[in-house]
């Protein structure tokens, strides 16, 4: 055989292992869950709030963690995509392609993005300090919010910038504005924004680092943005640490809500995706 | 003058433009360091067909791009001298740029469809300058897509992504497209290179329509198309023009060396 073959046979093999790995450890991680959760899990865990001795083992569910960290990742995620939507825009219609401001701009982004989410919490509570407010609903929705928009920004940049140039010129030779080009732009990198939209969601429904400190927790449904609102890691967090069995299994039912909500937001989000990329070109 | 007074389908186009000039005086191009275009003069003929041929890479693109200040947004573009619509300089004016790129439609080289359906597509550049009235986009958009030939193609799925139409569909579509706006010049880019003889031969004819109201400045590569149709002729060669005038007198009798080796075929 000649050598050329073999070097894709090899190559072919590899590619094949190194997604045999990945589905493994996927595999094996919701086999953990759900093999330790699901005897837990049942109606009476996500339809209600905490009891009075629920972590020790007794009555009561998790709906306090469920609705809270649904109301700070919908919340932030759409004053992320608000906040990053323009920057986006701004460093790639309206900056040239090598403008300095667009440089630093990315380069802020990238290092933003390595910062661990413990030190926005410990950033944001400082400020919280100094601002004398207490934990609440609303210090997590701005800590995920400004946890999550480097995770916007960078991928709808990378998506914005692979936009041909021909498009934006088209628009432009019709009369348009760069606003309107915009628009345009918009409706080419809308798949990309909703691809965004589910890494920010991803990773802002599953950190319990940056909540903690500011975010609180609480056994009730927050029902104003000053209160405290408790959340899902958080929550598998303090039960995941009881000395009772029967409490940890209980973590492992909760951390079983947070992946089917994640999996839930992803289906209904590439479903979303592909109605909007029927008139993307290429 | 607004669209909506203008535009009457039915009728053949009618736009009445009022003796409208476009001068190219003592321009200069620069890229970066790259001399593009070499003091450019050139007077374009109202209601004429001007075509402009040349090898590639001599700078026609370039010059079309200038005309309508789409240059802009090239990185590192340094503009000297001056293009004058109506004796007033277009280069350099500011928030004007966008009426101007309104009378000086550029239909480019590679056909970009917007990401939208066919129907958006022609709809586009009428929605932005204000037509909103269904009905009125309807008329314009088969008006235009009769008149480049796709409307017997395309009539049956307007509402289907352009992206999926074929090349020489998309170039037919993005003709419509700048058409739709009505523009007092049209800057056409090779605007047949992915047609076949037949639509070729369409739109040719509808250029010749077209030059009742409007001017066309075309580039080809096609000599036999420049023949054809254009009144005038402009022959570049590395970024200067070497020779412009009536078609007939430069194809019948050209004056320089450069135009006779290049029409006699010596540079392909
Ligand atoms: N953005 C740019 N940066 C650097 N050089 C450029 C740029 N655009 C064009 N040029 C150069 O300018 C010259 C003229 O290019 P232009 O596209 O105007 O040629 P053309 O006559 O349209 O050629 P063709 O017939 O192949 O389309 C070429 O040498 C090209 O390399
Ligand atoms: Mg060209």
């Amino acid at each position: 055989m000649k050598l050329k073959f073999i070097e894709e046979k090899i190559f072919n093999v590899l590619m094949i292992v190194a997604t045999l790995i990945v589905f493994g450890f996927f595999a094996s991680i919701v086999w953990t869950i759900v093999k330790t959760g699901l005897p837990s899990l049942s109606w009476e865990m996500i339809s209600q709030l905490p009891g009075g001795g629920f972590y020790l083992g007794k009555e009561g569910g998790i709906l306090n963690a469920i609705m809270g960290s649904l109301m700070i990742v919908l919340a932030s995620a759409l004053l992320g995509l608000l906040i990053s939507i323009p920057i986006v825009f701004y460093i790639n219609v309206y900056l040239k392609k090598k403008s300095k401001l667009a440089y630093f701009t990315r380069l802020s982004f990238d290092v933003l993005f390595g910062i661990p989410s413990i030190v926005y919490g410990a950033f944001a509570f400082t400020i919280m300090i100094a601002l004398g407010l207490k934990t609440s609903l609303l210090g997590g929705i701005i800590v995920i919010t400004l946890l999550i928009i480097p995770i916007f920004v960078r991928s709808m940049d990378e998506v914005a910038k692979s936009v041909p140039s021909d498009l934006l010129d088209a628009a432009y030779s019709l009369g348009a504005t760069k606003l309107e080009a915009c628009k345009v732009v918009l409706r080419q990198i809308a798949p990309g924004i909703a691809t965004a939209t589910l890494l920010s969601v991803g990773k802002a429904i599953g950190d319990a680092a940056a909540v903690m400190f500011t975010a609180g927790f609480t056994d009730n449904i927050p029902t104003s943005l000053d209160q405290p609102a408790a959340t899902l890691p958080l929550s598998v967090f303090f039960q995941l640490s009881s000395p009772i069995p029967e409490v940890r299994e209980r973590a492992y039912a909760a951390a079983l809500v947070l992946t089917l909500i994640v999996l839930v937001l992803s289906i209904v989000g590439r479903i979303i995706t592909n109605r909007f990329s029927k008139n993307k070109l290429i | 003058m607004s669209l909506k007074k203008s535009f009457r389908p039915g009728y053949k186009f009618v736009r009445q433009s009022e003796g409208a000039e476009l001068e190219v005086r003592n321009l200069n191009v620069h890229i970066k360091n790259n001399h593009i275009l070499k003091n450019v003069n050139l007077v374009l003929p109202d209601k004429k067909i001007t075509c402009i041929i040349g090898p590639s890479g001599c700078g026609k693109t370039t010059l079309l791009k200038t005309m309508n200040r789409l240059i802009d947004s090239v990185e590192g573009v340094r503009i000297d001298g001056g293009i004058l619509l109506n004796n007033e300089n277009i280069v350099g004016s500011g928030e004007k740029i966008i009426n101007l790129r309104r009378k000086i439609g550029l239909v480019s080289q590679k056909p970009c469809p917007l990401p939208m359906s066919i129907f958006d597509n022609v709809a586009y550049g009428c929605r932005i300058h204000g037509i909103r009235n269904r009905r009125k986009l309807r008329m314009i958009v088969q008006y235009y897509l009769e008149a480049v030939g796709l409307w017997d193609e395309v009539s049956n799925r307007l509402n289907t992504p352009a992206a999926r139409l074929s090349v020489g569909q998309q170039q037919r579509l993005c003709l419509a497209r700048s058409l739709a706006v009505e523009p007092q010049f049209i800057l056409a880019d090779e605007a047949t290179s992915a047609l076949d003889p037949i639509s070729s031969r369409n739109v040719e004819e509808l250029f010749v329509k077209l030059k009742q109201d409007y001017s066309i400045i075309m580039v080809t590569h096609t000599l036999h198309q420049a023949k054809r149709i254009a009144d005038h002729v402009v022959f570049m060669y590395l970024g200067e023009i070497i020779e412009a005038g009536p078609a007939n007198e430069i194809f019948t009798n050209p004056q320089h060396q450069l135009t006779k080796e290049y029409l006699s075929g010596a540079f392909n």
